[in-house]
């Protein structure tokens, strides 16, 4: 007869797993989780018929229309833009390149409320910029274009730092075998290069445009904040708060947290599609 | 495609890579470049496929100064190292590439790239990986795709850099084989790296042994292996032991070694050092010798004996072990050696000239 043993147990090589697992969980929980679950909440106790009202009000649709035609003019902007940026660092050697690298990341560290005042600066009618601008009839602050222009200095970082590691890591033998093989150079551009970095430049692209719609500070200085032209979706939220009205408040954060969830999910899915090569590797 | 090269040399930094290349390749040729890392082989396959550009020299294909032509005008097929392949293509894509890649003028139509890339797939029998993506092949399956990615274009010359350098030894054999027989079926001059000598040697017509940016030697194996050019041609080729001697009208002498299975050969009386390869070291008991046999190890088919000497490094000899007598550690042994290079002593032993074929070097056998 064998007697029974004791079960043996795999033990894993680091330790710790169950703390550090725990406390990030419960970081998690208490930060992120419990003010979206009270938001969802607060939103939830207002009822379809009043929820629905509030968001469908003139205002609050024109400040969403508004929010979205920016962040999507940003967005176009900063793919371009961001896009032309990680290649330059990573492709080239020039001097002040760290400089420039390092500067990337100044709308990150910047408050953006010195962002947005620093930019009205620059492009009110007697600004450097406005003073060209304006007499040539671009207007730029307190209209569409200025909240863009906040939008695109606040997020431009999301694309550069989420195409700059993949481009480094490209292995650059694929672009010399295209060439052997008698591509031109925008033929290995356009088949090699960017099917390569697509995945992080559409992840970079969707977080950018996440982050633009919720950005607060940098625009209200610029855009003017007129109702029904230049107000954004957060600076409703934000008004209606100031007037004791939670529930308008939490109506307009709602939809806007709904943007944000459905933009994660594409960009989960674009990612997907565009790395289905990769599933293989496991 | 003959090729002809003549005084390249090529500087990285501060580093010379390649110092002074002349080289002929005959068309049709299955040419290696076989070197240590360091020696500048790769650089110069990639110079020849326009990958790198050289800062003096030419490189003149059937009279054409290929230095005026840019890599995607030279038409040739080039198998990476680590292969390269387009991770987000399908094999078929991949193969497809060259083709599709073309000026409209020049490019076939859809039906004949298919064609063409059916052809290929069943040349290189991957037919059954035509859907597959580069990350669901196996190393072997990889490199026949790059080498049928490289031959859809119908190069004018194939270069391939350490292409079996990835892969196990069973699968390296299997398509040493396999690329032999594609080079006889295309008929197109190749040229490949190598650091390894087996591969070199069973592989291609003619090995262009380099060393440090320069042509230590061209031949083919028993030349190279017998007759080496140079200090650093005869320790790449195995001959790890070095004994001083000296040298008396052509002969070699040297207390505890027994050279008298070496030729005579004409070079000057005087100090000389002997390269030799352990397996053609003999150990015989001489209790008047300095060497002492320090360790012996068995195989089970050799012997492998670690010998000492009071004032010199320690050698090496591998024997059969049956046959031989019975060595203990500590045994005083005389070193009987089958066959040996000689280099008078006084000769540097930095960079071995580029003249390689010059019958200078004095070699026993």
């Amino acid at each position: 007869m064998i007697t029974a043993a004791a079960p043996i147990r795999a033990r894993r090589v680091l330790p710790g797993f169950t703390l550090s697992l725990g406390t990030t969980l419960l970081y998690l929980v208490l930060i992120v989780l419990i003010p979206i679950v009270a938001l969802i909440l607060k939103g939830a106790e207002i009822g379809p018929a009043r929820f629905w009202a509030i968001v469908s009000s003139d205002r609050a649709v024109a400040a969403f229309r508004i929010t979205l035609i920016a962040a999507a003019i940003a967005t176009v902007f900063n793919a371009i833009y961001g896009l032309l940026m990680a290649w330059v660092l990573t492709r080239y050697d020039f001097p002040g390149k760290r400089l420039l690298d390092a500067l990337m990341d100044v709308p990150f560290a910047l408050p953006t409320a010195v962002a947005g005042l620093s930019l009205t600066a620059l492009f009110s009618a007697n600004g450097w910029f406005g003073a060209v601008l304006h007499p040539a009839g671009i207007p730029v602050v307190y209209t569409i274009w200025g909240i863009a222009l906040a939008m695109a200095f606040t997020s431009v970082p999301f694309v550069v730092r989420t195409v700059q590691p993949v481009l480094e890591d490209l292995d650059q033998s694929l672009e010399a075998a295209a060439e052997t093989l008698g591509a031109r150079p925008w033929q290995i551009f356009a088949k090699v290069v960017f099917p390569a970095i697509l995945p992080a430049w559409l992840a970079g692209c969707t977080t950018a445009f996440a982050r633009s719609l919720g950005e607060f500070g940098a625009i209200v200085f610029i855009a003017g904040n007129l109702p029904f032209q230049t107000e954004i979706a957060a600076l409703l939220a934000y008004i209606r708060l100031e007037e004791f009205d939670y529930n308008g408040a939490a109506a307009i954060a709602l939809v806007l947290l709904g943007f944000a969830l459905v933009l994660l999910v594409a960009s989960n899915l674009l990612q997907t599609w565009a790395a289905r090569h990769r599933e293989a590797l496991r | 495609m003959s090729i002809t090269i003549s005084a390249m040399t090529k500087r990285f930094h501060k580093t010379d890579v390649l110092r002074g290349i002349d080289l002929d390749i005959a068309p049709g040729e299955l040419v290696a470049l076989l070197g240590p890392s360091g020696s500048g082989k790769t650089t110069l396959l990639k110079i020849i496929a326009g990958l790198e550009w050289p800062d003096a020299g030419s490189l003149t294909v059937n009279g054409a100064d290929w230095l005026q032509l840019a890599a995607r005008d030279r038409r040739v097929g080039f198998v990476f190292q680590h292969y390269a392949l387009f991770p987000h293509m399908t094999v078929r894509d991949n193969l497809a590439f060259g083709l599709s890649v073309r000026p409209r003028a020049e490019r076939p139509g859809k039906a004949a790239i298919t064609a063409r890339v059916d052809e290929l797939l069943h040349f290189l029998q991957i037919a059954h990986l035509a859907d597959r993506y580069p990350a669901q092949l196996s190393g072997g399956q990889r490199q026949r795709v790059a080498l049928g990615r490289a031959l859809a274009i119908q190069p004018r010359l194939l270069l391939l850099d350490e292409p079996f350098g990835a892969l196990d030894a069973a699968i390296r054999r299997d398509l040493r084989r396999w690329l032999r027989g594609v080079h006889e079926a295309t008929g197109s001059t190749t040229i490949f790296v190598t650091h390894d000598q087996e591969e070199a040697f069973e592989l291609a017509d003619r090995v262009v042994v380099m060393g440090e940016g320069r042509i230590a030697q061209i031949g083919h194996a028993d030349e190279i292996h017998d007759h080496p050019a140079s200090p650093f041609v005869a320790r790449f080729m195995g001959a790890t032991v070095e004994l001083p001697v000296t040298l008396a009208q052509g002969r070699a002498l040297a207390p505890g070694l027994d050279l008298t299975a070496l030729p005579r050969r004409a070079l000057p009386d005087g100090a000389a050092t002997l390269f030799a390869r352990p397996a053609d070291i003999r150990a015989l008991p001489d209790a008047a010798s300095p060497w002492r046999v320090a360790q012996v190890s068995s195989t089970g088919a050799e012997l492998r004996l670690i010998l000492s000497h009071p004032d010199l490094p320690e050698a090496e000899a591998v024997m059969p072990r049956r046959g031989t007598a019975p060595l203990r550690q500590g045994d005083a042994v005389a070193l009987r050696i089958e066959a040996a290079a000689l280099f008078p002593a006084s000769r540097r032993e930095a960079p071995p000239a580029p003249q390689s074929d010059n019958p200078k070097k004095e070699i026993a056998r």
